[in-house]
């Protein structure tokens, strides 16, 4: 959920006078310009502009799916105090946390495993992030099925070793812990990707520096690796926080937020506010309070991820 | 010293081989209980019966398919239309709101799309594209933009310039520069926004959960779904992992044939999750 990059204007200026300096030919761009970010000029408006300016709106009305909306001001979010979403708010809280902890360090481990190229790195590497070519919901439909089908592959391998039958997604715990392997299994391979592409943009002097200097393994990962690397720490964070806060997919189709609905996330909430009770007005101001949540911390993320780029 | 190493090589090799068959293994599960298990073969052994069985379910996997590969080919199209042109205009050109614009399309990033489903599912309504695919595609095109654009934009920021300005000796306009003399250069950007666009809508799941209604518009993540929810409590998982196993060979192989430029992506300091 994040860019990294210098602002748009700082592309370099061609300092040879050519014909691309003269008026005509200035105007000609202008023109091009114009017409060329139109679509991208249309898109964000309709689709992106207006219904955000519709959501802010929405969130002041009585907005049933069908019939005639009207104003009610603070109404949907005084409604927000409902204990279901506070038990949701509080949910995603611990699973966003649970999940960005476990997901980092996994990913580190991943990758520390395979930054330097030896015969089959390439084909380690494609075997971990292989999932995150599978959609999320089909992700949960296979883990459905190994969890909850006594002859799957994963039961039967327990079995031999005379653990089961596992209770996996029948608890509350159980649900947690297990939708949380499979959110490991789908996206563990994508953050690695991200730190490889880090740990491969640190020079090998570097370390050949710290090796010099003496500095042992431990030494060198806490003092020049984990330094260094902090920009796509940063932006693994980004992207593991804003995801588990907007997590759907996985306990929709996994879970459907049971058992006694232990684990309804904030965005499934939202979901059973709008499309199961039919209540838009109370839906679109849970989701201004989500949204303001996340900008808020996206902004502070973002703030960091750039003081380490410019370092 | 040498024994140290190989012994230190083979270790490596089995903890990265143990690794990477627990990555492999959910799949290769499901692939064969899709051919083995419940009903697979009247006789009880290997057989495609679970296929069939998914192929007659419910509108027909087909129809599925055939939504499933609309939707993504539209989704690939309206973000090449939007992205190409912009990323050359945003790289190259000067033109009135050009950084309102750009700040504007990156904001997509910084509001979680979740919370504007609510919104565009009347905004939709009111423009005549509810349980429309084409709605679909256009609300997915929106999400890609931020990558895309960023993408595109790289691209064509890391031609060099001296392109354009033997272009422009040569007569050429900015836009036949554009098409003539940059547009082949910025083939790979173009192919990973392309599989980062396919990969996306393919296997997109809250969006047409919520904009679809009529089953014969379902995409195959929400008819997957609806078949796990079984007729009378009763999943059937033979059919359920068929149909998984469908819906993941077209992603499996564009992913291991463009693996080169699903990785682009990363490298390039474009991303979104």
């Amino acid at each position: 959920m994040v860019t990294l990059a210098a602002p748009p204007d700082a592309t370099p200026r061609t300092t040879r006078r050519s014909r691309a300096g003269t008026s005509a030919h200035l105007a000609e761009q202008r023109r091009t310009g114009l017409l060329f970010a139109a679509p991208t000029a249309l898109v964000v408006g309709v689709v992106f502009v207006l219904p955000l300016g519709l959501l802010f709106w929405m969130s002041l009305n009585d907005w049933p799916l069908i019939g005639v909306s009207k104003p009610n001001w603070g109404a949907n979010f005084a409604g927000l105090s409902d204990p279901l979403f506070v038990k949701a708010a509080g949910f995603t809280l611990v699973y966003t946390i649970v999940t960005t902890v476990v997901l980092s360090a996994i990913a580190l481990g991943l990758a520390l495993l395979i930054q330097q190229a030896r015969p089959g790195t390439a084909l380690y590497r494609t075997a971990f992030f292989i999932p995150a070519a599978i959609g999320i919901s089909s992700s949960a439909l296979i883990f459905y099925g190994l969890y909850t089908q006594p002859t799957s592959g994963l039961n039967e391998l327990l079995a031999t070793f005379g653990i089961g039958p596992v209770a996996w997604i029948a608890t509350p715990a159980g649900a947690f812990w297990s939708t949380l392997l499979l959110v490991i299994w789908r996206f563990s391979g994508f953050f690695m990707l991200i730190l490889l592409t880090g740990l491969q943009a640190i020079p090998d002097e570097v370390y050949e520096a710290a090796r010099v200097d003496g500095a042992g393994p431990m030494r060198t990962f806490w003092s020049v690796t984990v330094p260094l690397l902090r920009p796509s720490l940063a932006l693994m964070l980004i992207l593991s926080v804003t995801g588990s806060v907007l997590a759907f997919d996985q306990f929709y189709v996994l879970t459907s937020g049971g058992p006694d609905n232990s684990t309804v996330t904030l965005v499934i909430a939202l979901y059973r506010k709008a499309f199961v009770q039919y209540d838009l007005g109370t839906a679109a101001a849970l989701s201004v309070v989500v949204l303001a949540f996340l900008l808020v911390l996206n902004l502070a993320q973002f703030a960091l991820l750039r003081r380490d780029n410019t370092k | 010293m040498k024994l140290r190493r190989t012994l230190g090589a083979t270790a490596w090799h089995v903890v990265s081989i143990v690794i990477a068959v627990a990555f492999l293994l959910p799949l290769a599960w499901t692939l064969w209980s899709s051919l083995t298990d419940s009903g697979a073969s009247p006789d009880g052994g290997f057989g495609f019966a679970n296929y069939s069985r998914v192929v007659d379910y419910g509108s027909g996997l087909g129809t599925y398919v055939l939504n499933t590969g609309a939707v993504a080919l539209m989704t690939v199209a309206g973000v090449l239309v939007v992205s190409v042109p912009a990323g050359y205009a945003f790289a190259r050109l000067t033109f009135p709101g050009k950084n309102v614009l750009f700040v504007l399309a990156l904001a997509i990033l910084m509001v979680p799309y979740a919370t504007i489903l609510i919104p565009l599912y009347v905004l939709l309504g009111w423009i005549g594209l509810q349980d429309s695919l084409v709605g679909l595609a256009l609300v997915l095109v929106m999400l890609q933009l931020p990558f895309s654009l960023f993408m595109m934009r790289n691209s064509f920021e890391s031609l060099p310039r001296e392109l354009d300005e033997a272009a422009y000796v040569d007569g050429c306009t900015s836009r036949t520069a554009f098409l003539k003399v940059l547009l082949p250069g910025t083939v790979p950007g173009v192919v990973t926004v392309c599989l980062y666009a396919f990969l996306a809508s393919w296997n997109e799941f809250i969006a047409p959960l919520i904009f679809l209604t009529d089953g014969s518009r379902f995409t195959l993540p929400v008819a997957l779904v609806s078949l796990r929810s079984g007729s009378l409590g009763q999943v059937d998982y033979g059919a359920l992992q068929a149909g998984v196993i469908v819906s993941a060979i077209p992603c499996l192989f564009l992913f291991l044939l463009l693996q080169r430029y699903y990785v682009r992506g990363f490298t390039s300091g474009a991303l979104k999750g």
